[in-house]
């Protein structure tokens, strides 16, 4: 449980960062760490050097424009969970970091970190796919933007390139009344997931529901954003929910392991995902009704 | 190999270390603090928790050179102070108390996530007890003492407050 030798530096600036990583092939970008130093314990990973984000103070920001949350690269897990802005405007995501580890790994884990690792159950990278979250990534001196929605490929594989460095992360304010739900099976209270499902739902008065947004995780090789726009316009009634989830899980393939068969992670997420759906229903009639 | 200075228990410490050195061992190996315990070196077990600037965080998911200007405290440094330097503190006794430790393990960093959770929280449920030692692994209690435990220390440290704002007020 020792990593194997590599040199360590400390970049003032983004740049110098993305410096650092286009001058050695096998140098990784070290945010919070909670997922990067068990695998350079078990020696999963074995880089050359690694580059620590932690001082570099433009990617510690939190801050709310006219239409979007940004949120900075080093922002810790549990300051977003504290954080008004994430609760008020980006209410999926305040669900899911309860879910997120321990508050202990909370503490020092990152919210863009576990975007860039791309762990498949990782619930952080469910609701940015889930609700197309925009990855922002510092190129050779330029912003790369990625639509997360598309950003995963495979188990920790994202179209991210080599030499970027993640420098924050953009979510959409939710509309006023609008309607979460965030469900997962694991088999111990923040254990690695076997199913989870993500959802939210945008309603504005006069036009009823705009928009809604459903993705699931841990049963496939990344989080799939899921195609359930034939509801928006129904009343959203169980059966229906019912309905367009199934048609919407065939497209998904899901993986088999020692845990869980893939069967078992389809009929969990498709089970998830209806909840997930009808939380964020629910909701929406209690705010109405208020 | 890397400079690292950091405040341990109070004490500035500052010395020269591979970056690869997880804080962990550099608590137990270079500062000599073993009440730090090495469990499953891979964050799951909660064995080596410690408070950096008052936060739990597992010691193993951390490099010792990541730690450069933090403030931690480590088991060694949550007993008495002043004149009850050498005593237990108020948790580590409802510990002993609860019969909330067997093989004593896990108890180290039992004790110091109950003292992040009741530094922000002074009125815990049962519930938000368990939340917060969710990521702490004990093989032998069953952890059923150890909420006990942290439960009696709340409490207690409650009274304490209470009279200490009580003898503010007559003075």
């Amino acid at each position: 449980m020792k990593p194997v030798r590599f040199d360590y530096k400390r970049p003032a600036t983004i740049d110098e960062a993305c410096g650092l990583l286009a001058s050695d092939d096998n140098a990784r970008i070290l945010a919070g760490g909670q997922s990067l130093i068990p695998m350079l314990s078990m020696r999963l990973s074995r880089p050359s050097l690694l580059i620590d984000i932690a001082h570099i103070p433009e990617l510690t920001a939190l801050v709310e424009t006219e239409t979007h949350i940004e949120i900075g690269a080093m922002v810790r897990q549990a300051v977003a969970q504290k954080s008004e802005l994430v609760k008020m405007h980006i209410p999926l995501l305040a669900k899911a970091l309860g879910y997120v580890g321990h508050p202990p790994t909370r503490a020092r884990g990152t919210v863009g970190g576990s975007v860039a690792h791309a762990d498949p159950s990782a619930e952080i990278a469910l609701v940015a796919a889930t609700l197309g979250a925009e990855i922002t990534y510092r190129v050779e001196g330029a912003d790369e933007v990625f639509d997360a929605s598309d950003f995963f490929i495979g188990p920790m594989l994202t179209i991210a390139p080599p030499t970027g460095c993640l420098t924050r992360l953009s979510f959409a304010k939710a509309p006023v009344v609008c309607g979460t739900g965030f469900h997962e099976v694991a088999p111990r209270k923040s254990d690695y997931a076997l199913a989870s499902a993500a959802a939210q739902i945008n309603f504005t008065a006069g036009s009823g529901v705009t928009s809604i947004h459903l993705g699931v995780g841990s049963v496939g090789d990344f989080p799939e954003r899921l195609d359930v726009d034939l509801l928006c316009g129904t009343p959203l009634d169980d059966a229906a929910i019912t309905d367009a989830v199934h048609a919407a899980m065939q497209m998904v393939e899901t993986v088999e392991d020692l845990h869980a068969t893939a069967a078992y992670r389809k009929r969990v997420a498709t089970e998830l995902a209806i909840r997930a759906l009808r939380d964020a229903r629910d909701e929406i009639s209690k705010d109405l009704n208020q | 190999m890397n400079d690292v200075t950091l405040t341990i228990n109070g004490k500035p410490v500052s010395g020269v270390t591979e970056p690869r050195v997880t804080l962990l061992d550099y608590l137990r190996d270079v500062a000599g603090l073993k009440g730090t315990h090495a469990g499953c070196e891979h964050g799951v077990c909660g064995a080596c928790t410690v408070l950096i600037d008052g936060i739990a965080v597992r010691s193993c998911l951390m490099l010792a050179v990541q730690a450069e200007g933090v403030d931690i405290t480590t088991i060694e440094g949550i007993g008495g102070s002043g004149a009850h330097a050498g005593e237990l503190g108020v948790i580590q006794d409802a510990f002993c108390e609860t019969h909330g430790l067997q093989c004593g393990y896990c108890t180290p960093g039992m004790i110091l996530t109950a003292e992040a959770l009741l530094s922000v929280n002074i009125d815990p449920t049962e519930h938000e007890v368990r939340e917060a030692i969710s990521g702490n692994i004990c093989r032998c209690t069953g952890y059923v003492q150890i909420v006990e435990a942290i439960l009696l220390a709340a409490k207690r440290l409650g009274q304490r407050n209470d009279a200490a704002t009580s003898d503010t007020t007559v003075a």
